[in-house]
């Protein structure tokens, strides 16, 4: 276990080693008006969202499962709430547009559920479908306008803080939440078997489509509350590009982490770090002064890397070269 | 209708109800607004999209071998960004032809090499393709360029005249000329049988002694080489090259081969199918634009029940088979 987050652990290292070469006061932090500011406190907040989603995205992929609609679910989630609030003020109507929002994205959870344990379909191909549906329900229920909002309860939720800003306290209690209820009972154990075989789970009294339907409807619903946080942060909904790539971005950080996306196992811990090494990627690219968009290149080369180090084929490769030459 | 259908082999069934699909969707069309039901209706369903029926041809090679390819809608833009770029730089045409056709073959053997020699998942060494092309592309111009050879723009004009006053442009011709090399690939060499022998069971053709490897490296060359054909296609019906073109154009090619009947687990479908699940994918943009009330997005959330139906329809028959078999 140690072992296979050594590699990450010294990639985010080398990231955050380079930002102090580029920017000296990158570790620096500041309280101002009981606020913390600061390089770090930067990549935690801005990669909130992307952890919340790689988080449902490992369970999903422990079960040997993929979930690409959470962008789109995350662009719904924020729609019906900006709809919902319109131009109200207060915090009443803020909580009950998000609780609409949330019971929605559990819904669109349940549908993924329903195809891939349901009908058995392939689940790439499955939520192929809400990915390419959900961006248009979004614009439907925006009417393909960017809503913006000016309600105060509900900026607080991507853009507030209480000392840390309020969006990395919601991904690290449902980091806990998910390594507590996985970690502490046998919901991992029985997850992991599921992705090693769904059907000798199945015979060994394990209630494989259950558990498969339970990881769809978290994914969901984890991307509804990065939704959230996305649309709260600039308080406005925007159906075309909210949320736009999160996905790869989620699945990436899950393979960072050591995740294996042949199923039945995963690491949360590496999860953490897979977000992070993004995040950092992403502000790296910024403060070196590259053009934002040419990120994708430096991620592309990471998936690669990391898919290589992790495949047996490569690995095999290696050690005989290494037995050779000893 | 039964006697047509006890006629028609079964495996030209998927295929048959997708033209069956098309027609209705075509004749709702020509009953309900004037002017549908025209010959130029039709010709520009082929000009909107002939480079659509490019990628799809291409996208049928790598379903049919079993795999998939999320690259493509990058590297057409990859290919409208190097063909203005170079245009612009005063690159001569062929030169500039050559390239772009260079660069996408180039692309899909990396990509085929890397899932074949490491046995990594095709869909996520694709989605590392994916973001390679766009990332490239933003590092050519992070700006959209536009095309100004005369040269290129008059090809781009250029129309020809069928009997009835009916007008297409070359790019149809072409687009028509690579579904015909597909087919006479698929169906006349002994590659193309190869490559439904892999999707059908890859371990049994290799026993056969069949060159699996060449097929399944093969398939991501053609497709690579569809996509940056498909990326001139794009740039002379846009005139411009832009690291935004086609973004979520890989979801469309999925859905059109989808939806014209090739099965996504590999081994059965025809490129026709993939030719007529464009005209599909066309004829409902032509409708919702005829219609004028109904917004533009609600062509995503039509392509996605559509996407949902033939998958659904697929799993059903899939079912079927086996029941039969055992």
């Amino acid at each position: 276990m140690k072992n296979r987050l050594l590699w990450p652990l010294i990639a985010l290292a080398a990231l955050l080693v380079l930002n102090l070469v580029v920017t000296p006061s990158f570790f620096a932090l500041r309280m101002q008006d009981g606020h913390l500011y600061g390089g770090l406190v930067d990549v935690l907040k801005n990669g909130a969202p992307t952890l919340l989603i790689a988080l449902g995205m490992t369970l999903v992929i422990a079960t040997r499962g993929i979930d690409l609609s959470v962008g789109a679910v995350a662009a719904i989630a924020g729609a019906v709430t900006c709809v919902h609030i319109g131009s109200s003020g207060d915090a009443g109507t803020a909580f009950v547009g998000m609780a609409i929002a949330l019971v929605l994205c559990a819904v669109l959870g349940l549908w993924n559920g329903f195809l891939v344990a349901g009908l058995g379909i392939q689940p790439i191909i499955a939520t192929l479908v809400l990915m390419t549906a959900g961006r248009g329900v979004a614009m439907l229920v925006t009417e393909g306008q960017i809503i913006t909002v000016n309600n105060d309860p509900y900026r607080q939720v991507g853009a507030g803080f209480v000392v840390l800003p309020i969006s990395i306290l919601i991904a690290l209690a449902v980091l806990g939440l998910v390594a507590f209820t996985t970690r502490k009972t046998a919901l991992g154990m029985l997850i992991e078997s599921v992705g090693v075989n769904p059907e000798a789970s199945r015979l060994a009294g394990v209630k494989s489509k259950t558990i498969i339907w339970t990881v769809y409807v978290f994914a969901a619903v984890c991307a509804g509350i990065a939704g959230l946080m996305i649309s709260s942060n600039v308080s406005a909904a925007d159906a075309n590009n909210a949320g736009l790539w999160i996905e790869m971005d989620a699945i990436l950080a899950v393979v960072i982490g050591g995740t294996s996306l042949a199923g039945g196992r995963y690491s949360l811990t590496g999860t953490l770090l897979g977000a992070l090494i993004i995040q950092t990627l992403t502000t790296t690219v910024y403060t070196i002064g590259v053009a934002p968009e040419v990120t994708l290149v430096f991620k592309a080369i990471v998936v690669i890397a990391v898919c290589l180090v992790q495949a047996p084929k490569a690995r095999a490769a290696l050690s005989f070269r290494k037995v050779a030459v000893s | 209708m039964t006697a047509l259908a006890q006629r028609v082999p079964s495996r030209f069934l998927p295929v048959l109800a997708t033209v069956i699909l098309f027609v209705l969707a075509f004749g709702v069309g020509s009953v309900r607004y004037d002017g549908f039901a025209s010959g130029q209706v039709i010709a520009n369903l082929f000009i909107d999209n002939a480079f659509l029926i490019v990628l799809a041809a291409g996208m049928t090679f790598v379903i049919l071998s079993g795999g998939i390819d999320l690259s493509v809608g990058s590297v057409v833009a990859l290919s409208t960004m190097v063909t203005a770029a170079g245009l612009r730089a005063g690159w001569p045409v062929p030169l500039v032809i050559i390239a772009v056709l260079l660069i996408g073959s180039t692309l899909g053997l990396l990509m085929g090499l890397v899932i074949h020699k490491f046995d990594i998942q095709p869909f996520i060494v694709t989605l590392a393709g994916m973001f390679l092309a766009r990332g490239l592309c933003f590092l050519i111009s992070v700006e959209s360029v536009s095309i100004k050879d005369t040269t290129f723009r008059d090809v781009a004009t250029a129309v020809i005249e069928l009997p009835g006053g009916v007008t297409i442009t070359y790019n149809v011709i072409i687009a028509l000329l690579v579904v015909l090399a597909a087919l006479y690939v698929l169906h006349r060499t002994r590659f193309g049988r190869t490559v439904y022998a892999v999707g059908g069971n890859e371990q049994s053709a290799l026993l056969m002694g069949l060159k699996t490897s060449r097929a399944k490296v093969g398939v991501y060359v053609i497709s690579g080489f569809c996509s940056s054909l498909a990326g001139l296609l794009f740039s002379l019906y846009m005139l411009s090259g832009y690291g935004l073109h086609a973004v979520g154009m890989e979801l469309d090619a999925i859905a059109a081969v989808v939806i014209g009947g090739t099965l996504l687990a590999g081994g059965v479908g025809y490129v026709l199918g993939g030719l007529v699940g464009v005209l599909v994918l066309g004829t409902i943009q032509t409708l919702i634009s005829f219609q004028g009330t109904l917004s533009s997005w609600w062509t995503k959330i039509v392509i996605g029940v559509l996407l949902l139906v033939f998958i659904a329809v697929q799993r059903t028959m899939m079912r079927g088979r086996f029941r039969s078999l055992a």
